[in-house]
């Protein structure tokens, strides 16, 4: 393979790598930008989402069978069963700590974030669990690179999500309440928006996301296990920090970054495959030092 | 009144003390274990405690400073035939350097960020650890020697349930002193409002830089002390679960208050133990546990008491 080959493979997996970050750092950006809370427990939502969308999917293939059909019907079902239960965390969890100090948030979090794993951890007996999805191996050929189709389909679909997002945060009332939240919340309640509905609304948008980017991980590595939702959690949160959290358009960018870097990262000599985590939190530690703000995020005046 | 009270409190110590040295005569092999890790979970939580009770910073790496220690010992000691207590300063030297490395550049941060900072940090000690030719890779390093204490090779329970017992009233002794400390008051007076305290002339990064240090060193020390009792260790021994068990510890008893923290590393040993029975539902009962104690009493079971 050619050089030019290489680097175009590359870029192929980093796009798929990408995609799934930026879905799960649009969940990690929005809760912080409304309620600056950094919820920990998001990377263990994408987890849970994709273990409803492996059940869902067992209980849809006897009627429409283990491909595409199948696959975008549990998906679609996954997201609204895991955004209920990003509102129901929010309702239990979050609510009744909006006014207590910030560590105190921040462990309430961590402590659910254990839960999640730990009750998925005792279900499945900690075993890997293949993902049961047929969907061949075609693909196109350009040159000496191989793309299958699932994974134009893959990054084409997270292309379709962020699109949605994206004229719903901007052309809609909801979302012009939640960008309304993220600024100033006493004032929304002054303008008659329900503050709270729209914080459980934007759980449920966020959790919903991160069960797309878990499915589709399923379907894309084949395989899921309980404990791959902290690592991701990591990474897209990294991603959110890139783009500037708290800011939509820049989530998706800081996950596309961070999947190109790490795809590429690998070919660079003396960082092997096995490096490649400590590359991204690497570089998100030195982003973090010099520009905490992020790419597109907002210099923000800290108020007493 | 107050003098009655505190001797009271310092007979209570007593009788406690006397209980924990008198404890091996009775108790069996078992026994001795579970109370060997309790006392090694006290150090821990203590030093992770100076970090998140005293100086209210959200630490998600703590391991990372454990596994320092341990590493320092390990390598030292196989592969360079240094006796086990010379290690011990180089593991306070080495802990307190990464200490100043992850602490320096990232204390400036708002307290969110430090704690993602942290977990990152932790998982580069981790991996690196996995990936380096020093310490072992993923097989981690095994065979590490017995310490001899004045010509005892220490080796039993018993032994180790002294070591730790002793390390665990040192650290007692210091987090106490350290409290009530000006550098304790500076602490306190950070975690309550960060900007009065600058306005009072308190340089806050320095402040909190010595917390972390401080902390560290906790961890290195326990690190140690871990090696040479499990003799042999692995990256695996480091995950973020570990830190979390450490900073749970930590949360449960109350954070800043030293008796509050022994309590939460008794509840985190012995709780498992306890409900062994249980089986792989113990965690997800511990994790719920956590969850309801955060939500009724964010400020753990036993708080310090401000005022």
């Amino acid at each position: 393979m050619s050089t030019l080959d290489i680097i175009f493979q590359q870029l192929v997996n980093g796009l798929i790598l990408g995609s799934f970050y930026s879905l799960v750092a649009l969940g990690y950006s929005m809760v912080y930008g409304i309620i600056k809370l950094l919820n920990f427990a998001h990377g263990d939502i994408y987890m849970v989402g994709s273990f409803v969308g492996l059940i869902l999917l067992g209980l849809l293939s006897p009627f429409l069978g283990a491909g595409w059909a199948g696959i975008l019907v549990a998906m679609i079902i996954s997201m609204i069963l895991v955004g209920l239960l990003g509102v129901f965390i929010q309702r239990i969890a979050y609510v009744p700590m909006l006014s207590a100090p910030r560590l105190s948030i921040l462990i309430t979090a961590l402590a659910v974030s254990m839960v999640l794993y730990n009750f998925v951890m005792s279900m499945t007996s900690g075993e890997y669990k293949a993902f049961p999805v047929d969907l061949g191996y075609e693909g196109l050929e350009f040159g000496h690179v191989f793309i299958t189709y699932t994974q134009i389909i893959l990054v084409s679909s997270t292309a379709l999500l962020m699109t949605v997002l994206h004229f719903f945060i901007n052309k809609t009332m909801l979302g012009k309440a939640m960008r309304a939240i993220s600024i100033d919340q006493d004032a929304c309640r002054l303008m008659g928006i329900n503050v709270n509905s729209i914080i459980a609304l934007t759980f449920f948008v966020g959790s919903a996301l991160a069960c797309a980017a878990g499915v589709m991980a399923g379907v894309y590595y084949g395989s899921i296990h309980f404990f791959m939702g902290f690592l991701i959690g990591l990474k897209a949160f990294t991603a959110a920090v890139i783009g500037g959290i708290g800011s939509i358009p820049g989530a998706v960018l800081g996950g596309l970054i961070l999947g190109l870097l790490e795809s590429f990262g690998t070919q660079l000599p003396f960082i092997g495959s096995e490096w490649k985590d400590v590359f991204a939190f690497g570089i998100l530690i030195l982003l973090l030092l010099f520009k905490p703000t992020g790419l597109l995020g907002k210099t923000e005046i800290e108020r007493m | 009144m107050l003098e009655r009270n505190k001797k009271k409190l310092a007979q209570i110590y007593g009788f406690l003390a006397f209980i924990a040295l008198a404890l091996p005569v009775v108790a069996n092999n078992y026994v001795l274990n579970t109370f060997s890790d309790v006392f090694f979970y006290v150090v821990v939580c203590l030093g992770l405690n100076i970090v998140v009770g005293y100086a209210g910073l959200l630490d998600l790496g703590y391991a990372a400073f454990f596994a320092v220690g341990a590493y320092t010992t390990a390598v030292l000691t196989s592969h360079f035939g240094v006796n086990f207590w010379l290690t011990i300063p180089c593991a306070i030297f080495f802990s307190a350097v990464s200490g100043v490395v992850i602490g320096g550049p990232t204390l400036r941060l708002r307290s969110d960020y430090l704690a993602i900072v942290t977990l990152g940090f932790g998982e580069i000690v981790r991996i690196s650890a996995r990936n380096l030719k020093i310490t072992g890779g993923s097989g981690g390093i095994f065979g590490i020697d017995r310490p001899f204490f004045f010509g005892i090779e220490m080796k039993d329970n018993i032994h180790f349930y002294y070591a730790f017992l002793c390390l665990a009233f040192l650290a007692i002794f210091i987090s106490h002193r350290l409290q009530y400390s000006r550098l304790g008051r500076a602490w306190q007076y950070v975690r309550e409002d960060e900007d009065a305290a600058e306005a009072m002339g308190i340089n806050r990064v320095r402040v909190k830089l010595a917390a972390y240090v401080i902390g560290a060193v906790f961890g290195g020390v326990a690190g140690c002390f871990f090696a040479v009792k499990m003799t042999a260790i692995s990256p695996e021994t480091f995950m973020f679960t570990q830190s979390l068990l450490i900073l749970l510890g930590v949360i449960i008893g109350g954070r800043g208050k030293i008796p509050g923290v022994i309590c939460g590393a008794f509840v985190l040993v012995l709780f498992p133990e306890i409900f062994r029975f249980v089986g792989d539902m113990r965690l997800l009962a511990f994790a719920i546990i956590m969850l309801i104690l955060m939500l009724k009493r964010p400020q753990g079971l036993w708080p310090e008491r401000l005022g």
